[in-house]
């Protein structure tokens, strides 16, 4: 391997970038902007080079890895390093920061705050983020994990809309009752690896090595799964994310539930279940039906939407019942399904609210009812809203769809008939994407639609562009994901000792080809 | 492994085993390849392509039926087992066990549906350069018609039910956006919306079946699945058919998912001959026989499959007998049509080559007769309305010989194409039993009724027109497919059954049987051929010779209820919408009252604020601020604590 700290970078350059932004005269809204997007390019691209040097074969081990000494008298560590898991997902959040600060260029300019201000607060949010994902040391995990919420709860509180303020202070009581959860639960774990070590630790891989007692491993597991259940969120946790997302700024809205709600679900795969894997098995059944409950009623209550940018909440809701169930399953489809689920999300909802936040902006409102016939005097806006939509309800050939099926499937092996419930989601998700297009971009256009909707600019497409790429050649090649992916759930399945049940009759070696 | 030998019994226990594609057919994307780029460059290039997109999508729907012709040929030169060849084009999916290539498959039975796709898409293509000559977006209807092509190769060439699927779906968003095609008419969006969630319902089944396939037989390839189908429980095997044909249900349009077809008709009518004829509804039937392996060792899900198919044919021949509509009468025949060859697969080796031979012959006629009809419209200012029609042969010779051949190859007079083919499924039907061998026969004489009910109706009788219609006879660009069409449904049935070919070339994939009969075959052909004149004769004398209400009559029961689709649509209102509406506006309303409301008591108890959230607002920071500090202090506290 090499000794390029990248991850350290990866963290530190964000932070840079947003004191570097912060230090720009009064009034630099431009070049804060230009030093923003320029610095998260210059991030993501790091990404990729170190995604390039990640080895594959090993995806199952934490790569990049560094540790430094940093509260040394209670062992912990500002250590960092990345499985394939992680490895995805911070390259899901790197990509999206340039995306978001492309597409949303005015949408802060004569807010209440300052644009400095903005595209700080964004930066700082990617450098937790990073950290939230690489973090090998529990303690520092659960920094990042509180800090995520400052520069969230400002972006919230500071830059959305009308009710503003309610969205971000509901935001940040959910979030903090978790995280005080989590953190009962964190010290009880430093307590436990005192008692079996001798020395207390944070670190990932010796906790996870420990075998602790089933009862303790019930409580500390309930604490760590309510703060990720908040977070990700299930139901009945969810009430908080439609009303942040749609107060949110696009921007905010896409960072918020594309990548932060992931660290919900990624915290369960990782933390839930290596760290207290019969407590997972314990509770298993439980999350299994609040995974499809949210599927399905997170469905309706979308279809039952008025309001755009609250029906795309709620199709999130649901699509982390999904993410949730291919977790729980227990089996390595139902895994990895979950773990390319969290990208595939992470890019269509992007979408979704980025092209949903160019109409909303253009017409003055985000009702459903206020639209029609878009699709008339905006083609290319439409043309690109239609192929989100049909991500978001996972159309085979585009991205989700490889991802919801193998939860599917991942589902269907071990508990059929949960399988069968959770398939009803697919129709359900038909009805409220196409519900949606069909209210806001067909039939005849009024007037007032006519006159203040106008088609993609070119900075625009420029920056959806990409996500739709991405949705499109994952969707037909998923396996670079799925190649990192598999050897580190595989770990986790080693972890929960769990297998994939084996087919009702054994398989003949298959074809003669080759 | 088998050869086949001549003899015309013949079951496909083990399917030949595919070899890797050489040579000449590791050009087997490209029949995908072309249309797909078509549709790319059409629709992401945008206006600059609207001068000449039309022709680069009948070229890229062209050149793929050149591939398929020299594939065709191709194959002939090969042994029988050695045609089913497998281009491997890339890994997939692969989790665990669960490895899904990107595999294509091309044997017997996928170059007959992709030589139908291709050469009748071309057709369509071609013919569709005229009638949407004047329509501003007629660059982006050939995008999604190179699309919709493109997908339905994909479906028919997939090596596994997973990419199968994937084809499928793109067939129903190539459906969806030309059934919407125009828009800003509320009706076509809301038919196109309607058309794909109804196929969503049927998609839930074959994803079902994909994952019962997984389960059962850990694995979802073709030969994966269908070597090991003998060793599976019928338990499973019954429910995957079941599930397999839940999905053959929704894109065949078979009931009870049948809603969608009638109103699909809001699209531009070349997309009715091309969801009718070559692509979309065959699916059903393309997916039921190609599952043969399964359906064999299931007979209780066989039988459903007959009682779909015979209940959807009689359902859409009596539709077709109420509607005035001249594509909506139409339609109706291609539900009973489709309920011909689903009857025929459920019937196992005896009737798949039937169904997929009657498929073929059908999408010669019933490609003939839509694009018949559009040239109709085209003439009558796009009315669709019989009963404002009539003696329109006088002006549009060619229409009327061309839907001639079609409404003849329908009836199944001979020497035209469906002659050969019904007959077979009426014979196969008759094996089976005496009631599903009647039905076939009443379905062919209703089917002669409404048929001749139509073209009287359109061609002969008295004028009934508006006072503002000139007909005429459509440009040569529309004519020359449509006479290309007449000239195959007039001959096509005999060539293809000329020495029992497409059976023979088809059995090494559906296996084949002769039916068994009580009676010869003559006297059988005799039977249905007097009940077909005795329909084609009642209708003739209540519409060519009794003069036609230009308003229709309020007519009796059967009569309004065939109009209202048989109550299809009334009952999904009430059974599904109306209720479902409900659900989810309670459910909206319980989210917000009583969820929220709860978590939002619980926490507010905790953090000991009431209502008045909101004016403590700017103190809130604060006291999250102060609520940091002390998580702060409380960590350090336990840590220490902990120490000690």
């Amino acid at each position: 391997m090499t000794t390029f700290p990248w991850l350290s970078v990866l963290v530190a350059a964000p932070l840079v970038g947003a004191i570097v932004v912060m230090l720009l005269p009064k009034g630099a809204d431009k070049l804060a902007k230009q030093v923003g997007l320029v610095l998260s390019v210059l991030v993501f691209a790091l990404t990729i080079v170190m995604a390039l040097r990640f080895d594959a074969g090993t995806a199952g081990d934490f790569q990049f890895g560094v540790a430094y000494d940093w509260i040394p008298a209670f062992g912990v560590k500002f250590a960092l390093g990345v499985d394939g898991i992680s490895l995805v997902l911070i390259a899901l959040s790197t990509s999206l920061v340039p995306i978001v600060l492309l597409a949303g260029w005015k949408d802060v300019d004569g807010s209440r705050g300052s644009v400095r201000g903005y595209i700080a607060l964004i930066l700082t949010l990617e450098a937790a983020m990073v950290g939230v994902f690489a973090a090998t040391d529990v303690f520092l995990f659960y920094v990042f994990f509180e800090a995520m919420l400052v520069p969230v709860y400002f972006l919230i509180g500071r830059y959305g809309g009308a009710r503003r303020s309610y969205a971000a202070m509901k935001f940040l009581l959910y979030s903090l009752f978790g995280g005080l959860l989590m953190l009962a639960s964190l010290i009880g774990l430093y307590v436990v690896s005192a008692q079996i070590t001798g020395t207390g630790t944070f670190d990932f891989s010796t906790l996870a090595g420990l075998s602790i007692d089933p009862t303790t491993q019930r409580w500390l597991f309930v604490g760590f799964f309510v703060a990720f259940a908040i977070k990700a969120p299930l139901v009945p946790f969810h009430t908080w994310l439609p009303d942040a997302a749609a107060e949110s700024t696009p921007g905010t809205a896409v960072l918020l539930v594309g990548v932060l709600d992931k660290v919900g679900t990624f915290g369960m795969l990782r933390y839930c279940l290596e760290l207290f894997p019969d407590a997972s098995r314990w509770a298993t059944p439980l999350v299994i039906v609040l995974a499809v409950i949210g599927i399905i009623y997170g469905a309706l209550v979308a279809i039952g939407q008025t309001d755009i940018k609250r029906l795309i909440a709620y199709t999130s809701v649901s699509h982390f019942g999904f993410i949730a169930l291919g977790v729980f399953v227990m089996t390595s489809q139902g895994q990895s399904g979950s773990s390319l689920y969290m990208v595939n999300h992470g890019f269509s909802t992007a979408a979704l609210f980025l092209i949903a936040g160019f109409l909303i902006s253009r017409r003055g409102s985000s009702l459903i009812a206020d639209f029609g016939g878009v699709q008339k005097v905006a083609p290319i806006l439409a043309g690109t809203f239609l192929v989100a939509g049909l991500s978001s309800l996972a159309l085979p050939g585009l991205s989700s769809f490889v991802s919801e099926f193998l939860v599917l499937v991942g589902t269907f092996e071990r508990y059929t008939w949960v399988g069968v419930i959770a398939t009803l989601g697919i129709v359900l998700a038909a009805i409220y994407v196409l519900l949606m297009y069909q209210r806001t971009m067909t039939g005849p256009t009024p007037d007032v639609v006519r006159e203040k909707v106008f088609d993609l600019s070119g900075r625009e497409v420029l920056a959806i562009a990409p996500l739709l790429v991405v949705i499109v050649a994952l969707g037909f090649y998923p396996k670079p994901v799925l190649d990192v992916v598999n050897p580190a759930v595989a770990r986790v399945m080693h972890a929960v000792n769990a297998t994939d049940p084996p087919p009702q009759v054994a398989p003949v070696a298959e074809g003669t080809a080759k | 492994m088998s050869t086949f030998s001549g003899a015309l019994t013949h079951a496909a226990d083990v399917a030949p085993a595919a070899v890797a594609a050489s040579g000449l057919f590791s050009l087997t994307w490209l029949l995908i390849g072309f249309p797909l780029a078509g549709a790319a460059v059409l629709l992401l290039w945008g206006r600059r392509s609207d001068k000449w997109g039309h022709w680069l999508g009948v070229l890229a729907s062209a050149a793929s039926f050149v591939v398929a012709v020299v594939l065709f040929f191709g194959m002939l030169g090969q042994a029988d087992d050695s045609r089913t060849v497998r281009q491997h084009l890339f890994d997939w999916i692969a989790v665990g066990t669960f490895n899904v290539p990107f595999d294509l498959r091309l044997d017997q039975l996928s170059i007959t549906f992709v030589l139908l796709i291709t050469g009748v898409g071309t057709l369509i293509h071609i013919y569709s350069v005229g009638y949407m000559s004047h329509d501003p977006e007629r660059r982006k209807f050939f995008g999604y018609l190179n699309l919709f092509v493109a997908s339905m190769l994909l479906l028919v060439l997939a090596d596994n039910f997973l990419l199968l699927y994937v084809g499928w779906e793109g067939v129903g968003l190539a459906s969806y956006l030309l059934i919407g095609f125009w828009f800003v008419k509320q009706s076509a969006a809301v038919a196109s919306k309607k058309a794909f969630i109804v196929n969503r319902v049927g998609d839930l089944g074959l994803s079902l079946a994909v994952m019962l396939m997984f389960i059962t037989f850990g694995s979802v390839t073709f030969d994966g699945v269908f070597a090991q189908a003998g060793s599976a429980s019928e338990s499973s095997l019954t429910w995957i058919g079941l599930a397999l044909l839940l999905g053959a249900c929704g894109k065949s349009a078979q009931f009870p998912l049948q809603s969608w077809l009638l109103d699909a008709m809001e699209g531009p009518t070349p997309v009715s001959a091309l969801i009718h004829a070559a692509t979309m509804v065959t699916a059903g039937v393309y997916l039921i026989v190609r599952s043969n392996a399964i359906f064999n060792a299931a007979p209780t899900a066989q039988t459903v499959v007959v009682i779909v198919g015979a209940i959807t044919l009689l359902m859409g021949a009596i539709i077709g007998c109420a509607k005035d509509d001249i594509k909506k009468a139409l339609a109706g025949s291609t539900m009973s049509q489709i309920g011909y060859m689903i009857l025929a697969a459920g019937l196992g080796p005896v009737g798949y080559a039937f169904a997929i031979f009657h498929l073929v012959v059908h999408g010669f006629f019933k490609a003939d007769m839509f694009l018949g009809a559009g040239s109709v419209m085209h003439a009558m200012n796009d009315q669709v309305g019989m009963r404002r029609f009539g003696t329109i042969r006088s002006w549009m010779i060619v229409t009327w010989i061309t839907f001639g051949a079609g409404y003849l190859a329908i009836l199944g007079i001979p020497p035209f194409a469906g002659f050969y083919s019904k007959d077979r499924i009426i014979e196969a039907a008759f094996s089976r039993g005496i009631v599903v061998g009647l039905v076939t026969v009443i379905g062919a004489g209703i089917t002669a009724f409404y048929m001749t009910r139509l073209f009287v109706m359109t061609f002969h009788g008295k004028k009934r027109w508006t006072d503002d219609v000139h007909p005429h006879e459509s440009p040569s660009i529309m004519v020359v497919p449509m006479a290309i069409l007449a000239v195959l449904s007039a001959l096509g049935g005999f060539l293809l059954a000329y020495n029992n070919a497409i059976f023979e070339w088809l059995a090494p994939v559906t296996g084949f049987e002769e039916p068994h009969l009580a009676i010869s075959s003559l006297g059988m052909e005799g039977i249905s051929l007097v009940v077909v004149i005795a329909g084609a004769a009642l209708g003739w004398f209540l519409y060519d010779r009794r003069p036609v209400a230009e308003i229709a009559p309020a007519g009796n029961f059967l009569t309004r209820a065939a109009r209202a689709d048989l109550y299809g649509d009334a009952v999904n209102e009430a059974v599904f919408m109306r209720p479902g509406q409900y659900l989810t506006r309670s459910l909206v309303w319980v989210d917000q009252r009583v969820v929220d409301g709860a978590v939002n008591g619980v926490a507010a108890t905790i953090g000991g604020l009431s209502g008045r959230a909101r004016r403590m607002q700017t103190g809130f920071t604060r006291s999250y601020a102060l609520s940091m500090l002390g998580g702060a202090a409380l960590v350090v506290a336990a840590l220490v604590l902990v120490r000690l």
